[in-house]
């Protein structure tokens, strides 16, 4: 497969915009095809029939903002992991890579490198399984 | 005639593209994510011994109720919309929008056939590498074709959330932020499952990944990356937000992140729930089975029977379609057979268990391929 080729990203735009009047036309739909019978009842929150205490925005637990920390941690350290997967083969070989194969001496360089990495990021779920950060306990 | 309209769309990729994303959207897509809404019920109704829908008809003709899809689909653009008093407009409209639009885009990376080879269509083509000018059957061929699809599903986070929080209500909000949790945490273990995939393949456009799967079984993903296929598959489950991690809409104490939506709206986020299972699907295929491959089908034809070229392009899509039903089928076995997870529970799955075995996945793949480069 060559690499160096430049990718034509035009589908991808039409794609985009394609998705997003799509779904805009069902919106239209959903805003301007039903009838509109408005009565108080009906504009309160659902709340099962009962009338609604206090303010909807209430306190929320903290936890949920640690899992949105995490989920940062992990992505970006994933997002980091992508570029080397797609290259894996090409670092650990000294001469040219042709169907997957070397042809020329192989090196752990790619590995190791990774390993070094990897370690941090499980040093670091390590450390917030200890510190409880994880899990709903 | 048909060589120089098949020329023009080679040329014109932009063109192609919409032509593509129609036949893929309003053809396959669609229908299927609406006929699933009926699948869906008539499957839990076996399943516990009831009848299901199956009334719905035309006159006469009745199709054990497949008609359904198509009343429900009236019924819900004909719903009044209700807009509550309180809710933020802007961010209440937003919403569906947001959970349907990316779910949609990324079908553009999904590789439904190989490429089309212009000008030969009626010809047995032995080295498709050989054409003069091809028509890819995928909309969107970028390299960071994976990358794309994570960055946008990670988009789709914002819907439910958007959902819960504009409402204005304490169970949508609840819902949005179990949602939101649910889907970041499965997130993670999403995209580290998969670089196995990458790993193995050398690549992170999904067409690559279909064509070095190659025809031949023993190469699909299932059976060279088994353990990231059950990680992947599990936490791609999670991230459709269905039984057993349906905590977002928690039915008996909640109703969900967009209780407060009415008619189409609420039709949306049902809709785009489908959508993703069937996308879910797809992502399984082209990774794990081998996209629009058949066994023992190259280019050219099964070994020395030699086919057409377009009778061969006709048989990889519709093995692509099949694999795809066949996955959606199996996650709607999976949503009625397994009961809800507890959130403690939900959590450890996520973080102690996936996520571990995924890295775990990643050391031993990446090892694995180091061996293999060297050991000839």
């Amino acid at each position: 497969m060559s690499v160096e080729q430049a990718t034509d990203y035009g589908p991808t735009l039409v794609a985009i915009l394609f998705g997003i009047a799509f779904s805009c036309v069902f919106l239209g739909l959903a805003m301007f095809l039903g009838p509109k019978r408005e009565n108080a009842e009906k504009l309160s929150p659902f709340e099962c029939g009962s009338e609604p205490i206090g303010s909807p925005r209430v306190r929320f637990s903290v936890k949920f903002y640690q899992v949105a920390l995490l989920f940062l941690i992990f992505d970006i350290e994933a997002a980091f992991l992508y570029p080397w997967a797609a290259i894996f083969r090409r670092l650990s070989c000294l001469g040219t890579v042709i169907g997957g194969e070397c042809l020329g001496t192989v090196t752990a360089f790619g590995f190791v490198e990774m390993l070094v990495f990897m370690s941090t990021l499980v040093v670091a779920l390590a450390y917030v399984w200890r510190k409880r950060a994880i899990g709903w306990g | 005639m048909t060589d120089s309209i098949l020329m023009f769309l080679a040329e014109h990729t932009a063109v192609a593209a919409l032509l593509k994303l129609l036949l893929l959207v309003l053809g396959f897509v669609m229908p299927l994510a609406s006929l699933s809404t009926w699948a869906e019920r008539r499957q839990s109704a076996m399943m516990q011994d009831r009848l299901g829908p199956n009334r719905a008809n035309i006159g006469p003709v009745k199709l054990w109720g497949i008609l359904h899809f198509v009343a429900d689909a009236i019924k819900m653009m004909f719903k009044e919309d209700v807009v509550p008093a309180k809710v933020d407009r802007f961010l209440f409209a937003l919403a569906p929008v947001m959970a349907i639009a990316p779910v949609l885009i990324t079908f553009a990376v999904v590789p439904f056939g190989p490429d089309l080879c212009v000008g030969q269509v009626l010809s047995v083509v032995t080295d498709p590498t050989t054409c003069k000018a091809t028509i890819p059957l995928q909309v969107a061929r970028m390299d960071v074709g994976m990358l794309f699809y994570f960055a946008l599903a990670s988009l789709a986070v914002y819907g439910t959330t958007l959902a819960g929080w504009a409402s204005y209500n304490k169970w949508s909000l609840l819902g949005g932020l179990r949602a939101s949790s649910q889907m970041m945490s499965y997130e993670v273990c999403m995209g580290l499952s998969l670089m196995g995939a990458f790993l193995v393949y050398g690549s992170l456009e999904p067409n690559a990944i279909v064509t070095a799967q190659g025809s031949n079984i023993l190469n699909w993903g299932i059976f060279t990356q088994p353990l990231a296929f059950v990680l992947f598959f599990t936490a791609a489950i999670a991230e459709t937000k269905r039984a057993p991690f349906d905590l977002p809409e928690g039915e008996p104490e909640l109703i969900g992140y967009f209780v407060e939506y009415s008619g189409m709206r609420f039709g949306i986020f049902f809709l785009a729930e489908f959508i993703e299972t069937i996308f879910l699907a797809a992502i399984v295929t082209t990774v794990f089975l081998g996209g629009w491959q058949v066994p023992g089908l190259d280019s050219s034809g099964f070994g020395s029977f030699h086919l057409p070229h377009l009778a061969v392009v006709l048989l990889q899509v519709v093995a692509w379609s099949l694999k795809i039903l066949f996955l959606c089928w199996l996650q709607l076995l999976i949503r009625w057979t397994l009961p809800r997870f507890r959130p403690d529970q939900l959590m450890r799955l996520g973080w102690k268990q996936l996520l571990p075995l995924s890295l775990l996945n990643i050391i031993i793949t990446a090892a694995v391929v180091l061996w293999r480069s060297g050991g000839k």
